[in-house]
């Protein structure tokens, strides 16, 4: 008989408990259960589990190997990002949001970005040609998502295959990320204002070269999941989340459209120019995993097509500008990607050091101090990968937010998790986890 | 179906009480850039009068018809509505602004607290996001509590997904949601003491060893505030 360690003060001893110290393996434990007769077993599932993307806890409570209550532990990966933005200033706080949901980074800049516009005042000035590279940015984040999406599904299927496909494509997707940016990912690209820097000089060549290495290889994911035996196998069916359930507990984004609505905030409340492309909300009518991994895998088309709109509007628009008017706001001055990332440009390190005082304080004010904001609060939603991604700004006035509150999709939708779960299998957990597309790094924040 | 407002809605009460900013740095620090000088009392807005025939005007009215009082003030404010609405009045408010043909939000998308020291009486407000995918509206609700009764009644009986987010505002602010389930904490351990996001709670407050050097209490260092 083993020492309950788990058990409180007050509470009784559960009367088994099993350690990886004490037992062997899945058979042992087994073997015991059933001489116990004995079918109800909770199990641990994480926060190190590797197939729960990150740092998620599962509580299962099963009887055999069906679920019959199920309770998600999130806060493990909580890194207080919205109380330090509190103490930086308005344009620091790209560089914090973007590192929130880390397999989407661009969408937290974007909408974090949007919010700080709309105190401003300015959401209206934002240069055309910063809008056209905001949503070539967000459309290949989105396509790189989902092929995370796909991909680590596939991975925890055992399909080692799928993911080694998604993450090729991904990686050339974040090749692209580095020459625009200086990072593969958290970026801290999106600013107040508009972008951080323009395209580098090949940048369009690179673009054109990139959406031809998607149209050869993308249509591998489909090929490697959409009738393999086993990947249906584990999805048809599994995880069902039908369109009242969705309502009811504010499920967006792919969960939602694979319920059979074709809801999209681009196409409902557009924004950054959204309502000027071509594409189409992708919807299945399953409402399971299955219809889910079809619609992510529809998607990843509709985003390519918006993604060669954008390089012919990025070619006719050369030489416009990418930020804000007003220099104090599109701050910090001028940047450039050198070899090694993201820094300021030369020319300017040049101006401001030995060429002019005024700009050098300038630039120290705009660095140091940043810009103040009116006093006030807003709400921007943007169609993230994963659904409604809403920013929550307030301002007193000052240099820095007076509170900033991410709605991130994942935190919202893994409350579903024990209404997709309770009454399947330990197996189907797996799957119904997968297809919500949790980054613990947004739902913790 | 028309939307017909039976009633003007009541554009009373006042905006939060204004902070006072001082300086950028620690109070008693002399701040060598010279802005420490500056003492800045910023108001939030009062809003603009609201877009007159229009669905923001019609919604408000719809909603003071169904629950009377249901709106202590408004707020239009850069193209969003911000409904204040008293705690008493909230569950059926929420309620109704989910089930009635002319509002239909059905979409809490979000809820969160801010919290304004200064703000006498009304420390926390708790901030709630909805959304009517039927009408494609968004409008935020308001609700103030004092610090020193920090109880909001919880509206998960109408919005099941307000759960986590209650939970994730009680965890974070203490306001606590009367009636939800299992008020626990959801970010922070167990067995944490304090609510992270007042802005009375320092920024880093554990005492943090790396290789033998610790780094100083919040209050012993000179930092941004």
């Amino acid at each position: 008989m083993s020492y309950d360690l788990f058990a409180g003060a007050n509470e009784k001893p559960a009367d088994r408990v099993y350690t990886p110290m004490d037992s062997g393996d899945w058979d042992a434990i087994a073997r015991e259960q059933a001489q116990r007769a004995d079918e109800t077993l909770v199990i641990n599932m994480g926060p190190q589990h590797p197939a729960t993307h990150g740092v998620l806890r599962l509580i299962l409570e099963c009887d055999g190997e069906t679920v019959t209550s199920i309770r998600p532990g999130i806060g493990f990966l909580h890194t207080g990002i919205e109380k330090n933005m509190e103490f930086r200033n308005w344009a620091q706080g790209s560089a914090f949001v973007t590192r929130m949901d880390y397999v989407a980074p661009l969408f937290n800049e974007a909408v974090y970005c949007m919010a700080v516009e709309r105190l401003l005042g300015i959401e209206d000035k934002i240069p055309e040609r910063a809008n056209i590279i905001r949503v070539l940015m967000m459309e290949l984040n989105r396509i790189s998502n989902h092929l995370v999406a796909i991909g680590t599904t596939g991975n925890e299927l055992g399909a080692t295959t799928v993911m080694m496909s998604g993450f090729r494509e991904r990686e050339m997707i974040l090749d692209f990320f580095e020459a625009v940016s200086g990072l593969r990912m958290n970026h801290a690209y999106i600013r107040p204002g508009g972008v951080a820097v323009d395209l580098p000089e090949n940048g369009l060549t690179q673009l054109r070269d990139l959406i031809a290495w998607l149209e050869k290889y993308m249509p591998e994911m489909s090929l490697l999941v959409q009738e393999n035996p086993i990947f249906k196998g584990r999805t048809v069916g599994v995880g069902v989340q039908d369109l009242t359930a969705c309502m009811a507990l504010g499920v967006t984004g792919p969960i939602l459209r694979s319920a059979g609505y074709a809801f999209d905030l681009r196409k409902a409340q557009p924004y950054c120019g959204y309502e000027t492309y071509d594409f189409d909300v992708c919807t299945w009518d399953t409402a399971d995993c299955y219809g889910r991994y079809r619609v992510r895998l529809a998607e990843l088309w509709e985003s390519l097509k918006i993604v060669k709109q954008c390089a012919d509007r990025l070619e006719a628009t050369t030489g416009q500008p990418v930020r804000y008017e007003d220099a104090k706001i599109s701050s910090p001055a001028d940047l450039t990607v050198g070899p090694d990332g993201q820094g300021n440009s030369n020319e300017h390190i040049k101006h401001i050091m030995g060429e002019s005082m005024e700009a050098l304080i300038h630039h120290f004010k705009t660095v140091t101090e940043g810009f103040t904001v009116p006093a006030g609060q807003a709400y921007v939603a943007i169609e993230s990968p994963k659904g409604e991604l809403g920013c929550h700004v307030v301002s007193d006035g000052g240099t820095r937010p007076f509170r900033v509150h991410v709605r991130d999709p994942g935190f919202n939708h893994l409350q579903s998790v024990p209404l997709m779960c309770e009454g399947g299998m330990i197996s189907d957990v797996i799957m119904a986890v997968a297809s919500i597309d949790p980054v613990m790094g947004g739902v913790d924040r | 179906m028309t939307e017909q407002s039976t009633t003007d809605v009541a554009v009373t009460g006042s905006a939060p009480a204004a902070p006072k900013r001082q300086g950028m740095w620690t109070d008693g620090v002399p701040d060598v850039s010279g802005y420490g000088g500056l003492l800045r009392a910023v108001e939030q807005p009062l809003g603009e009068p609201l877009p007159s025939g229009d669905w923001q005007e019609a919604i408000g009215g719809r909603l003071v018809a169904l629950v009377p009082d249901a709106i202590a003030r408004v707020v239009w404010d850069r193209g969003e509505l911000t409904w204040f609405v008293p705690r008493e009045k909230l569950v059926e408010a929420m309620a109704n602004l989910r089930d009635d043909a002319h509002l239909r939000f059905e979409l809490c998308a979000s809820i969160s607290g801010v919290h304004y020291p200064t703000d006498a009486g009304a420390e926390f407000h708790v901030v709630y996001h909805l959304y009517s995918y039927t009408h494609n509206r968004r409008v935020r609700v308001e609700v103030t509590c004092s610090d020193a009764d920090p109880h909001v009644p919880s509206v998960v009986a109408t919005y099941p997904a307000a759960d986590w987010h209650e939970r994730e505002t009680w965890d974070m602010f203490g306001v606590i949601f009367d009636g939800h389930p299992h008020l626990t904490r959801i970010l922070m351990p167990d067995d944490w003491v304090g609510h992270p996001q007042r802005k009375e709670y320092p920024l880093g407050g554990i005492p943090v060893e790396y290789k033998g050097a610790v780094v100083p209490p919040p209050d012993q260092r000179r930092d941004y505030r």
